[in-house]
């Protein structure tokens, strides 16, 4: 994440992941072209899907939510040094929290049963980040693996657990029953119906504007308090930090628990916001995409509303597309969050040296 | 004493790509480059691998694909990590995303099967050997278990003998693994850094081409999406079960190839003392067991030095 010294701040902040986007969105064009459909099209019927009805900008905003989650969640961790990419496995154990306390407690009111439940998806997603974070931190396994490993531990547990235990009886679909209306976070255009805004039906619930609150608290934990320095001192350097006294196996453990707990959040808006029970999977691989927003966002709350708002679009974008162009499914989305990834993430110095060769010559003349 | 060669038989041809995948993960991360993609190239190669052998009705042109397109996922690998100092993990995350995701795409567009590709005929396929005497062999259950195999399974095998050859007995190993540990006194004696690591991301591919053509080729008979399922994933934890030397990798692949044979075998089976166990528990035993082992509760697994860290010439 080093930050071209030779680079205007603006051209490293704005100029490189705009570049960096439009190389991922022109290979992902070839492949289109490749396939035998015109990738002008296709693009302007994503853009539509996106954002050219109020239907669409409605599911737009409900995926960048989970988005947002668990893009913030990679960047808490980042910010310490650590790549967390057990974002999947977090939010699918969060989803298990979520599920306990509303099977358990669901005669209690939703003023009380929505924030219990998500305090239950913070603690079972922290929890499941921990275990790896204590290990990173006490015995020195790398992470990256841990995280890698528990996902799939997750995804093995959860598949038991839906299909042996909480499976809805005389069901054959591995899914919970219906958890009871008090737990419903309140969709927008219920919540707007009164004031007399006509919305149209999706699943964009109140959770939204959870994740924006996040987005401002993430900056001001970051950037405005003590714990945000901290953490950034680990991240930067961590021999640095602990010869200057930090806990630095505490920040470790303490961030990665935060991270946990964030991707866990994103449970909040599919199971509460959306499905009302939940299914095997069905964080559908949101918390991958995580890595990508933050990635995208540079790791910045404004970043990551933006890149988040990106994915949202290409997921909506991208469904609305595969009705047109059946040929094109949800995969090819898939395929193109994984350029965005090598492109903003591995390949980052792809336009550094050529971009700061240019800007050399322009301040010459 | 059938259950005996069913289950050896089967940890057999279970633990072939494992073992291919995991012996080319020790090349890659013995020269210093973690590989997290063992997975995306696996599932190139599968995929190449399915759509050459249905087309020229060969499984060896298939095989030939699969390496071709291993070896060209492992050199973007290569370019993001040794040319670029790119980070290795993101690059591997992306590489794994983008084939998970176009390889389905391409299936689609090309053979209007629904992301999968055309089943192959037995003669695009790689079946069991026909050896002389096959009346013989197949009386004896032992022979059969030993010689009823297709042939990348004894390439499989081979392969192990060159590979532990080769990285400590060659003296392309003794750079490898130079230039893993401490590339700077690599460079210092005149051996290029990136050369070597390049040359090693060639052989990883090359090996993870073998495996994912064995999925197709000698398995499935189609590419399906995503089939290599975590295989990629597995293997790496079986390295670092084996502490990147190669026969204890191979002996972690038989290891987690047995858990998955006994696995089926085990299904609703309720055993003395702890009744039946769900699959899913014992589908978690190779994470779990990598997870312990990587925490140093089982001996500790020191990773090759250099591992991940991007090698800038010193001046």
């Amino acid at each position: 994440m080093s930050q071209p010294a030779n680079l205007p701040r603006w051209a490293a902040l704005w100029l490189m992941p705009v570049l960096n986007l439009f190389a991922a969105l022109l290979v992902s064009g070839l492949v289109i072209a490749l396939i035998g459909e015109d990738p002008v099209e296709c693009l302007k019927l994503m853009i539509n899907g996106a954002f050219g009805y109020p239907e669409g900008i409605g599911y737009t905003l409900f995926y960048t939510t989970s988005f947002i989650f668990t893009g913030l969640a990679v960047a808490a961790a980042f910010h310490a040094g650590l790549f967390n990419i057990g974002g999947e496995g977090q939010m699918y154990l969060a989803g298990l929290g979520v599920t306990l306390v509303c099977l358990q407690f669901g005669g209690l009111p939703g003023w009380l049963l929505i924030p219990l439940a998500m305090l239950a998806a913070m603690v079972f997603g922290a929890g499941w980040a921990f275990v790896p974070a204590y290990l990173q931190a006490k015995r020195g396994s790398h992470i990256v693996v841990t995280t890698i490993m528990f996902n799939f531990i997750a995804s093995s547990l959860m598949t038991w657990l839906l299909v042996d235990k909480l499976r809805m009886e005389g069901s054959q679909t591995p899914a919970t029953v219906e958890f009871a209306k008090s737990a419903w976070v309140p969709m927008l255009h219920e919540l707007l119906a009164p004031l007399g805004f006509a919305l149209p039906n999706t699943p964009l619930n109140a959770t939204f504007f959870l994740a924006l609150l996040a987005l401002v608290l993430f900056y001001l934990a970051v950037w405005h308090s003590p714990q945000g320095f901290v953490t950034r001192t680990v991240g930067l350097n961590e021999k640095a930090a602990r010869y200057a006294g930090i806990p630095v196996d505490k920040v470790i453990i303490a961030v990665m628990c935060v991270s946990g707990a964030l991707a866990g959040l994103a449970a909040i808006n599919e199971l509460l916001g959306s499905t009302h029970r939940m299914n095997m999977g069905f964080t559908n691989g949101i918390g991958f995409a995580g890595i990508a927003v933050a990635l995208m966002g540079r790791n910045h709350p404004v970043g990551i509303l933006l890149s988040a708002l990106l994915f949202g679009a290409l997921t909506q974008g991208g469904l609305d597309l595969s009705f047109e162009k059946p040929v094109i499914t949800r995969e090819m989305i898939i395929f193109t969050q994984g350029l965005i990834i090598l492109f903003c993430g591995a390949l980052e110095n792809l336009f550094q040296t050529p971009l700061s060769f240019a800007f050399k010559r322009l301040l010459k003349k | 004493m059938d259950m005996f060669f069913s289950v050896l038989d089967a940890t057999l041809r279970v633990s072939t790509p494992l073992v291919l995948a995991a012996l080319a993960g020790l090349f890659s991360e013995r020269s210093g480059i973690v590989d997290l993609a063992l997975e995306g190239k696996m599932l190139a190669a599968a995929f190449a691998a399915a759509c050459v052998a249905y087309l020229a009705q060969s499984p060896w042109a298939g095989l030939g694909a699969g390496i071709v397109a291993g070896m060209l996922v492992a050199l973007l690998h290569g370019v993001v990590s040794i040319s670029y100092n790119g980070n290795q993990l993101i690059s591997a995350v992306a590489i794994n995303m983008m084939v998970s995701g176009v390889t389905p795409v391409l299936a689609l567009a090309w053979f209007q099967q629904g992301g999968r590709t055309p089943t192959l005929d037995d003669g695009a396929r790689f079946t069991a050997l026909q050896l002389p005497f096959a009346d013989s062999i197949a009386q004896s259950a032992l022979l059969k278990t030993i010689l009823g195999h297709n042939v990348l399974v004894y390439i499989a095998v081979a392969v192990i003998f060159v590979v532990s050859w080769v990285v400590y007995k060659s003296r392309f190993g003794l750079r490898l693994r130079a230039v893993g540990e401490n590339p700077h006194a690599a460079d210092a004696a005149g051996i290029s850094v990136k050369a070597v690591r390049y040359i090693a991301q060639l052989i990883s591919g090359a090996l993870c081409g073998i495996a994912g053509a064995y999925l197709v080729l000698a398995q499935t008979g189609a590419f399906i999406q995503d089939m290599t399922a975590g295989k990629g994933y597995l293997a790496l934890a079986a390295l670092i079960f084996g502490k990147w030397r190669p026969w204890a990798a191979v002996s972690g692949c038989l290891l987690f190839a047995f858990t998955d044979a006994i696995q089926i075998r085990l299904q609703g089976v309720a055993l003395p003392v702890i009744g039946s166990i769900p699959d899913a528990f014992i589908q978690a035993i190779p994470y779990v067991l990598t997870v312990v082992l990587l925490a140093g509760f089982m001996g500790r697994a020191v990773a090759p030095k250099a591992i991940g860290i991007p090698f800038v010439k010193s001046r």
